[in-house]
């Protein structure tokens, strides 16, 4: 009771954080492109557009910062245990996370929003960059702390504790790097899937209104430039994990596709209709595909669920070692299938784009404002695989889920997810709502001569 | 040298959390004073945005004590707060709900909208002050532990001696914070802040003596384990605290804000240090009962992760936080000025007319 109360815990307050983590990033990327287009240019139009979305930005990661400090003490709340078999290894990354970067994100986010009468232009831009530098190093230690779980190098096992004895392997875990280059590509085609359906949906709203046309023309370009180069390297990334995944964890992938038993040139199937236990209704299969995926081989084997258990049974002793099926078969899917769309939706746009015709399209403004839901689903999808896939392990086949937990009261705990998911819910209400208000928002046409009182007294921005 | 690595690590981390209460308590100390000091909207801003650069900045000490904590000595991170399961909750949740009011109430020009969201964060300040302090108070006490560590629940934790010491930080930290206030602010609100102080730091002197007493009283079970200092090294910190509280109290009166502030600072600094030296050789020390039997708490050595850990997060923090420290107290160093009440100024209700607020990013 305890072990699920934590469970279910663990999943809603990370994957909450996880719906605004990758906007912030992509924002954050985004906002400081427009703005180094403003100071190269001196045009005003990139300089409005990188106000306009950054606003949107710091609701984002206002929300992103208050859920992740949840998350930094989550380990120690309900999965003790746990924390006190993997500090000695997975302490470290978590706290050179936050000297690294969130003292870089916080206190240069600070500085770009206060600073833009007080430091120079040059200055300014910096500081943006650097924000925007500190949300992608803190992706990348997080991630090296979560690589580990998936597949632990460098260590080894002391008094019942995983001791650190290469710092180097942490950091040049293949997983880590497979894995940041996926979620960090993601994140970015994320922000430019939102600054696209914004753009777009401002464009054409502002008809009438030559300035902000203009500009949301340029910035639909801008973000679908990005989200076609972005999802690109998210479906390479990802597909790069999938061959690792083939190595590291054999049953997360036979449960991607549901696949009982180990075959050889394994097809991979797009829908199945009817349950997931071996014989179903009916599926649409590419025949192939699933060899390609786990070691680009026509004709290679992939193993089987049935003999994974097995195997495992035999190396680890009598146990359930057979992760959820239908919610590794469907997430996977979930976010494959997010991720061909988005490809096709940044396709159209860019070959309306060659005319300037984004704005006149009334099929294509319904396919990017959609596509707002593709990436957030894949992310919260691609999650739910990673992290669903390697049950019953919480520390890939050394300690399982069930023993890392903390002895917490399961009153306590169903308690604390209550008021978790009450608060939840009111935040992403209100951030929802500001960030569609922002979104109508016009452009606050800034009078030029601000600069030179405001250097006397720090303005009132809050 | 394991022994060595460990004792650095625990007074690291025994830095970082003074570090995170000297920055973060003038921040609350602002949220907890600015409904008292503010006559109207455009007070209350000026509270938020004399904060308003720094809080997320500062607020990052906490993670990093929380990282260091995890990473050299993972059974205090796990026992720890899995013990004080629903205390760390209530802080967590009273730090949601200030940290995002900031952002949220500058978005929406409405009276119920805002007053709202000053309410959040009154509260939000006023209990994580709060709770911090009935948790530091204990830790100085000492927990009752069984095999299973600490299982008294949030109940356990609020005996009378640590709400005391929880009111003695909220009252530390409204001195802090006016104080930081008067330092940061011009003209009436200036006048308001320092007359607050004079209340606050008044308060603050006499709750913080009698918890010192109380703690004092309260003896040690783990004195007598090999390490441990004597009584005298806690005791003559918190008193160098107590009488800097005092002094910043006339300091205050006398109108000498920034002698003030670097007094109520290192009464701050002074108390974490003395709470440190009272537990140490334990990061958990036992009040009664024990994990190890024998053993009057968990000590460092216990908790420690071992020497190759340590010595990464040596390095590592050798290297980092000098930086961190340089763009941290440069960032001090660009909002200097004081905060100058706007003259074209907004009433009560509407705020943002002057062309800087609108020159700013929201
Ligand atoms: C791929 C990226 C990623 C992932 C997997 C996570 N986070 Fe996160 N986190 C970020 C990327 C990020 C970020 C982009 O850096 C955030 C989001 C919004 C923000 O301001 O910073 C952030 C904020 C953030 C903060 C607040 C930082 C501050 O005050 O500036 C903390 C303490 C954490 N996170 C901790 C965690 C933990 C313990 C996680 C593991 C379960 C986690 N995050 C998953
Ligand atoms: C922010 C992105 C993340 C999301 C959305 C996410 C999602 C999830 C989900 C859905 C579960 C529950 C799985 C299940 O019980 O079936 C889970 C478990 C867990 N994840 Fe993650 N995760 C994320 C990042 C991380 C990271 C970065 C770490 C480590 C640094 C991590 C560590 C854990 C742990 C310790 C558990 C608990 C044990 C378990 O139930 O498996 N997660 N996560
Ligand atoms: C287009 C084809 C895609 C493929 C082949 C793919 C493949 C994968 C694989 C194999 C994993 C699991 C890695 C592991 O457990 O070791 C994964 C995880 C993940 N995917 Fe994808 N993915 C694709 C698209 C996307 C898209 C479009 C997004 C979001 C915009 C996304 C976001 C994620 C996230 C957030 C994770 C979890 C973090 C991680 O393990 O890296 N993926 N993906």
């Amino acid at each position: 009771m305890a072990l699920d109360l934590a469970r279910w815990q663990f999943a809603i307050v990370t994957v909450f954080h996880f719906f605004f983590v990758p906007m912030t990033i992509g924002l954050g990327l985004m906002v400081a492109i427009m703005q180094t287009r403003a100071y190269r240019s001196k045009d005003a139009t990139w300089d409005r557009l990188s106000r306009f979305f950054g606003r949107i930005f710091l609701i984002s990661m206002a929300v992103g910062v208050v859920t992740g400090i949840v998350l930094e003490f989550e380990f120690g709340l309900n999965w003790s245990a746990y924390s006190i078999f993997v500090g000695n290894i997975f302490g470290a990354p978590l706290a050179i996370e936050g000297l690294f970067a969130f003292f870089l994100e916080s206190t240069f986010v600070g500085l770009w929003i206060f600073g833009r009468n007080r430091l120079s232009p040059g200055l300014h831009l910096a500081t943006i960059w650097l924000t925007s530098a500190g949300t992608i190093i803190s992706a990348f230690w997080i991630l090296a702390a979560n690589a580990w779980m998936q597949h632990p190098v460098g260590y080894k096992i002391e008094n019942g504790q995983a001791v650190l004895t290469n710092f180097w392997a942490l950091l040049g875990n293949s997983t880590l790097w497979a894995s940041f280059i996926h979620t960090v590509t993601a994140a970015l085609a994320t922000g430019a899937a939102l600054v696209l359906a914004i753009s777009i949906w401002r464009g054409h709203r502002d008809a009438h209104d030559q300035t902000q046309r203009e500009a949301f023309r340029r910035a639909t370009r801008l973000a679908a430039g990005m989200m076609l180069v972005t999802v690109v390297l998210v479906a390479i990334s990802g597909d790069l994990q999938a061959r690792l995944m083939d190595v590291q964890q054999p049953m997360k992938m036979a449960a991607a596709e549901a696949l009982y038993n180990t075959q050889n040139g394994a097809s991979f199937s797009l829908l199945t209709i009817g349950n997931l236990s071996g014989q179903p209704i009916f599926q649409i299969r590419v025949p192939h595909l699933l060899s390609m995926m786990a070691d680009l081989s026509w004709n290679g084997p992939v193993q089987g669920i049935n003999q994974l258990q097995a195997a495992a049974a035999a190396k680890y002793g009598a146990g359930n070692y057979t992760p959820i099926i239908w919610l590794t078969y469907w997430s996977f899917r979930a976010m494959v299938g997010a991720g061909i769309l988005m490809i096709a939706v940044s396709a159209w746009g860019l070959w309306l784009g060659r005319g300037r015709r984004f704005l006149e399209s009334r099929w294509f403004r319904r396919a990017a404002l959609a596509g707002i839901g593709l990436p957030v689903l894949a992310n919260a999808s691609g999650w739910i695989f990673t992290e669903a896939g390697r049950q019953p392990w919480i520390v890939y086949g050394l300690m399982q889920t069930a023993s890392g937990v903390s002895s917490v009261p399961a009153a306590d705990i169903a308690f604390t997810m209550a008021v978790f998911v009450a608060v939840y819910t009111t935040l992403a209400v209100v951030a929802v709502t500001l960030i569609l208000r922002a979104a109508r928002h016009d452009f606050d046409d800034v009078a030029e001569d601000a600069a030179s009182d405001a250097v006397a007294s720090p303005g009132l921005v809050y | 040298m394991f022994t060595g690595l460990s004792a650095l690590w625990f007074a690291l981390i025994g830095l970082l959390w003074a570090g995170y209460f000297f920055l973060e308590g003038f921040d609350f100390g602002v949220g907890v004073i600015s409904p008292f000091v503010s006559r109207d909207d455009t007070d209350r801003r000026m509270c938020l945005n004399a904060v308003g650069p720094v809080w997320d900045g500062n607020e990052v000490w906490l993670l990093v004590a929380g990282g260091a904590t995890f990473a050299a000595f993972p059974l205090w991170y796990g026992a720890l707060f899995s013990g004080a399961y629903l205390a760390l909750f209530l802080v967590l949740l009273a730090l949601i709900v200030r940290n995002v009011s900031f952002e949220f109430r500058a978005r929406i020009d409405h009276p119920g909208w805002r007053r709202a969201w000053d309410v959040a964060n009154f509260v939000g300040s006023l209990v994580a002050a709060l709770v911090w302090g009935v948790a530091f108070t204990n830790f100085a006490h000492g927990l009752p532990l069984s095999k299973a560590g600490y299982t008294g629940g949030l109940l356990g934790l609020l005996n009378p001696m640590a709400l005391v010491g929880g009111l003695a930080t909220v009252a530390i930290f409204a001195f802090h914070g006016s104080v930081f206030l008067s330092l940061k602010t011009s003209g009436e609100l200036r006048q308001r802040a320092r007359r607050a102080a004079a209340i606050a730091g008044s308060v603050a002197v006499v709750l913080f003596a009698a918890t010192v007493v109380w703690v004092a009283a309260g003896g040690r079970p783990w004195a007598t384990a090999s390490g441990a200092l004597s009584g005298a090294v806690p005791l003559a910190l918190a008193l160098v605290a107590a009488v800097l509280l005092a002094g910043a109290v006339l300091l205050i009166g006398k109108g000498r804000e920034m002698l003030a502030f670097v007094a109520t600072g290192g009464a701050v600094l002074l108390a974490v240090g003395a709470i440190w030296s009272l537990m140490y050789p334990m990061a958990i020390p036992a009040s009664s009962g024990a994990v190890v039997p024998g053993v009057a708490g968990v000590p460092i050595a216990l908790a420690a992760s071992q020497p190759y850990t340590l010595t990464v997060m040596t390095i590592v923090a050798a290297i980092f936080t000098p930086i961190v420290l340089l763009y941290q107290g440069w960032t001090y160093w660009v909002f200097r000025q004081r905060l100058v009440r706007p003259l074209s100024g907004p009433g009560p209700g509407s705020p943002r007319t002057t062309p800087e607020q609108l020159a700013g990013s929201h």
